[in-house]
């Protein structure tokens, strides 16, 4: 008779725990930096819990079952030209806004974890902050491999890393991690972990993949949701983690707390990116940006924080403004990015009539009354020739880096202005939730790069735009401007044309 | 005020009998369905239990299999050998042993 199997949790405590040991040549203290200057006090770490109960060996197993599967889709899709499947040439623009924006933050999400796993000083939170960090190298790879099918046939996609730490909106995101990474691994876990992966990120996969699944992009569909099955692990670990430190020592909860606000404040506006891929840029749209927000963050995030009221924690400053702010931020940043297509790596263009209807269906407070005459106007001046282009540099928000374009709480007819003063410079700010943010750090936030200071200091390639262009190695003419009369354009039209010819 | 439990999953062969499952444990459920996805909710907690997946898919069935499924998720975890749940149920609907 063989002996009897052990139990899943009797397994994984012998797999994960007593692993580590007291270092006894160098003093624990001086092996574990970090995880004391936060001021975060952890009286047992072995109270950590881990409620998916992975251990190394399983790991493995499933996530070589998801690459086979991932792998075998991509194949499909490229030996079958999927990429002339999909709904129409405009859809390539969210992907390329994802490769350059979203994949090189899974490679700093991979660093970050790795640093986490490193230097958190239980062996619980270390195993599943490392099995994260492998996860995140495997999003950014799978990510590039399924994109690199339509670099072979659409612009903006080569450059995507040089990209990433130059162009100006890539530095929302860019700077977004660049804050994460720099901070301690306590307030890191907090950040990504927590309030990104657990309150935010749905926002972000869900949608995108449904949209892409909508669009007839399979191989991202299977990438996407290939990465998002990863996510409840990483969504356990973020609760996981604000429970463990808050159960921990009273002391934490106001650190906590100010992680809590500030790190939801900075996801949200992030995820402006992905409010505008959603209402505008996916030619057939799948929910608005506010049906997404109500559901996963009015929804979940409503729970959520019912749930965490029982340590003293309370919901984010400022989520009643994001919320509000549901209504308006997708039309304001598609604004930004069409007044400034001559500086973005992705194509822009004016919703069509159908495209604005549905605008108005799922925006019956705010479309027609603000942004469809905005639309409408610059439509007309683009059939006189007259089509409009801001050449001036914009404002950018000290924290955020998002160009001043947001306007004030209750009147969305006056830009937002914040500022504040920190040795002899002023400061300037989209919001009172980012002016909050760098009061709370200003000599971390000052020092932060921005690029159109940067250009304006001589670092970018020199003064003019074919300069600037060149220094983000943006190809002028195919990568940027309008999607009407791009290379992109001129491509998927002879598409449908073979594709007739086919059909006769 | 109102606190859903919730499992996203692949909208696929894998994820079938698991859904059919949480239909038929899980009284009140309710499904969202999304281009790829379906998305379960149901207030307070979600059980998937091992021996009603089994009947379905007429094969053992483990509930780490989840993995290759369950793409998102609302409430406290716990899992075992013999179910899986989502839950802000305090304590959670099975034990923590
Ligand atoms: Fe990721
Ligand atoms: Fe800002």
């Amino acid at each position: 008779m063989s002996a009897k199997k052990l139990g899943l949790k009797q397994r994984y405590a012998h797999m994960t725990r007593g692993l580590d040991w007291e270092t006894s040549y160098q003093p624990m203290d001086k092996v574990f930096p970090y995880d004391s200057f936060e001021g975060i006090k952890i009286k047992d770490w072995s109270a950590w819990e881990d409620p998916f109960r992975l251990t190394m060996d399983t790991y493995w197993k499933f996530q070589a079952e998801k690459e086979r599967k991932l792998y075998a889709v991509i194949d499909a899709f490229a030996q079958n030209n999927g990429q002339t499947g999909i709904s129409d040439g405009r859809y390539a623009n969210v992907l390329k806004l994802f490769l350059t924006g979203i994949s090189p933050a899974e490679y700093q999400a991979h660093r970050g974890f790795a640093f986490a796993g490193r230097h958190l000083r239980g062996v619980g939170p270390r195993v599943a902050a490392q099995m994260q960090s492998l996860d995140e190298l495997r999003h950014l790879q799978t990510q590039i491999h399924t994109i690199s099918h339509y670099n072979k046939h659409f612009d903006g996609i080569s450059e995507f890393s040089h990209m990433h730490d130059r162009v100006w909106y890539l530095s929302v995101p860019k700077s977004f991690f660049d804050d994460a990474r720099s901070a301690g691994p306590f307030e890191y876990m907090i950040a990504i972990g927590f309030a990104f992966e657990y309150v935010l990120t749905n926002l972000l996969f869900v949608p995108f993949m449904s949209g892409a699944a909508y669009n007839g992009d399979m191989s991202t569909v299977t990438f996407g949701f290939s990465a998002q099955s990863d996510e409840s692990r990483h969504m356990t670990l973020g609760i996981e983690v604000i429970k463990f430190l808050l159960e921990q020592h009273p002391d934490n909860l106001p650190i906590v707390q100010k992680w809590v606000d500030k790190w939801f404040w900075r996801g949200h506006r992030v995820l402006g990116l992905v409010a505008m891929m959603m209402d505008y840029m996916l030619p057939k749209p799948v929910m608005s940006w506010k049906e997404a927000w109500e559901i996963y963050y009015t929804q979940a995030g409503g729970a959520l924080f019912q749930d965490l009221a029982r340590y003293g924690l309370r919901p984010p400053k400022y989520a009643d403004i994001a919320t509000a702010e549901a209504e308006h931020i997708s039309h304001q940043n598609w604004a930004i990015f069409y007044q400034y297509t001559h500086a973005a790596a992705f194509h822009t263009w004016i919703p069509d009539a159908k495209h604005m209807d549905w605008l108005s269906e799922k925006y019956p407070n705010t479309f027609d009354k603000y942004y469809r005459p905005r639309w409408e106007m610059w439509g007309r001046m683009a059939k006189e020739g007259k089509r409009f282009y801001n050449m001036a540099l914009p404002q950018l928000c000290q924290t955020c880096q998002i160009p001043m374009g947001y306007t004030e709480p209750g009147d969305p007819t006056t830009i937002a202005f914040r500022s504040s003063r920190f040795r002899g410079e002023t400061y300037h700010f989209c919001s009172d939730g980012c002016k909050d943010i760098f009061d709370a750090e200003p000599e971390k936030f000052a020092q932060s790069w921005l690029p159109v200071h940067q250009i304006f200091q001589g670092n970018c390639g020199g003064a003019t735009i074919p300069d600037v262009l060149n220094y983000y190695r943006l190809a002028n003419g195919a990568d940027n401007l309008d999607y009407v009369g791009s290379p992109d354009e001129k491509l998927w039209n002879e598409w449908q044309a073979d594709k007739l010819k086919t059909a006769v | 005020m109102s606190q859903l439990a919730s499992l996203t999953f692949y909208h696929n062969d894998d994820a079938r009998p698991v859904i059919e499952a949480i239909l038929a444990d899980n009284p009140g459920v309710q499904v969202l369905n999304m281009p790829g996805v379906v998305k379960l909710d149901r207030e307070g907690d979600i059980v998937i239990k091992r021996t009603t997946v089994e009947e379905r898919l007429g094969r053992p069935w483990d509930p780490q299999e989840i993995h290759l499924i369950l793409i998102s998720m609302a409430g406290n975890l716990d899992e075992d050998d013999d179910a899986f749940s989502v839950s802000w149920k305090h304590p959670p609907p099975f034990n923590r042993g």
